[in-house]
């Protein structure tokens, strides 16, 4: 078995089925916190997924993009928990 | 070599991931579940990007990984201290097994204070006596 073959065949189906669970979670969350909670990681299980994109096709390139998506992580969460806190005043 | 190493450290950050999506879903609370995602989710996504850079073994791309990865580091605590204090704010209950709630009586609904004493007002001590008479059972 190659490294691509077990990126292939083990990795990206564990991230996908992670991926699925935290969709269960964005859909039926009961309050709007768990639905951030659930957004802000499947953002960082999308980091994880360029990283072993990047590894599965030799292209090291795609790693600024997972850099861009951190920082998207970070400004979403704070954006979101400030409004809802203003919401509620 | 390098694979057998890459390959490790991959299967390892995919299983925090999957371990952290897994307690996004069996954790009874908003709090509970903030606390897996914040520690879980930070080591998986820090042990695949570690298994990228000793694929490539090029500085340049070893110095983009360490950047991303001290980024989330400083990032993922401040968000989840965030998210944390806005759900306790707006209201959002706790399990009904937690044991304490050290901001119990020391937040203002109104005015949206903090205070290190407890605020005796009528509404306080009415929500109190009826959390305590909850406790009971």
């Amino acid at each position: 078995m190659t490294l691509n073959d077990f990126i292939y065949f083990i990795i990206i189906p564990i991230l996908s089925v992670s991926v699925l669970l935290i969709v269960y979670r964005f859909v039926k969350g009961p309050s709007i916190v768990d639905r951030v909670i659930a957004l802000d990681l499947i953002i960082t299980t999308g980091i994880g997924f360029i990283g072993a994109y990047s590894i599965f096709t030799n292209r090291p390139s795609f790693l600024d993009v997972a850099m861009i998506l951190a920082l998207i992580a970070f400004l979403g969460t704070v954006a979101f928990s400030y409004y809802i806190q203003k919401r509620n005043k | 070599m390098t694979d057998i190493l890459v390959a490790a450290f991959a299967l390892l950050g995919a299983i925090f991931i999957l371990l952290a999506a897994i307690g996004l879903i069996r954790m009874p609370d908003a709090y509970l579940r903030i606390s897996v995602t914040t520690k879980a989710a930070t080591l998986g996504i820090g042990l695949l990007l570690l298994a990228a850079a000793i694929h490539f073994q090029d500085f340049s791309i070893t110095t983009r990984v360490m950047a991303i990865i001290l980024f989330i580091l400083l990032t993922a605590p401040v968000s989840g201290h965030l998210i944390g204090r806005t759900s306790y704010f707006s209201g959002v209950k706790l399990w009904k097994d937690s044991v304490m709630d050290d901001l119990e009586n020391k937040y203002h609904k109104a005015s949206q204070e903090l205070k290190s004493e407890n605020i005796n007002n009528a509404d306080d001590s009415k929500v109190t006596s009826e959390k305590d008479t909850d406790s009971k059972y």
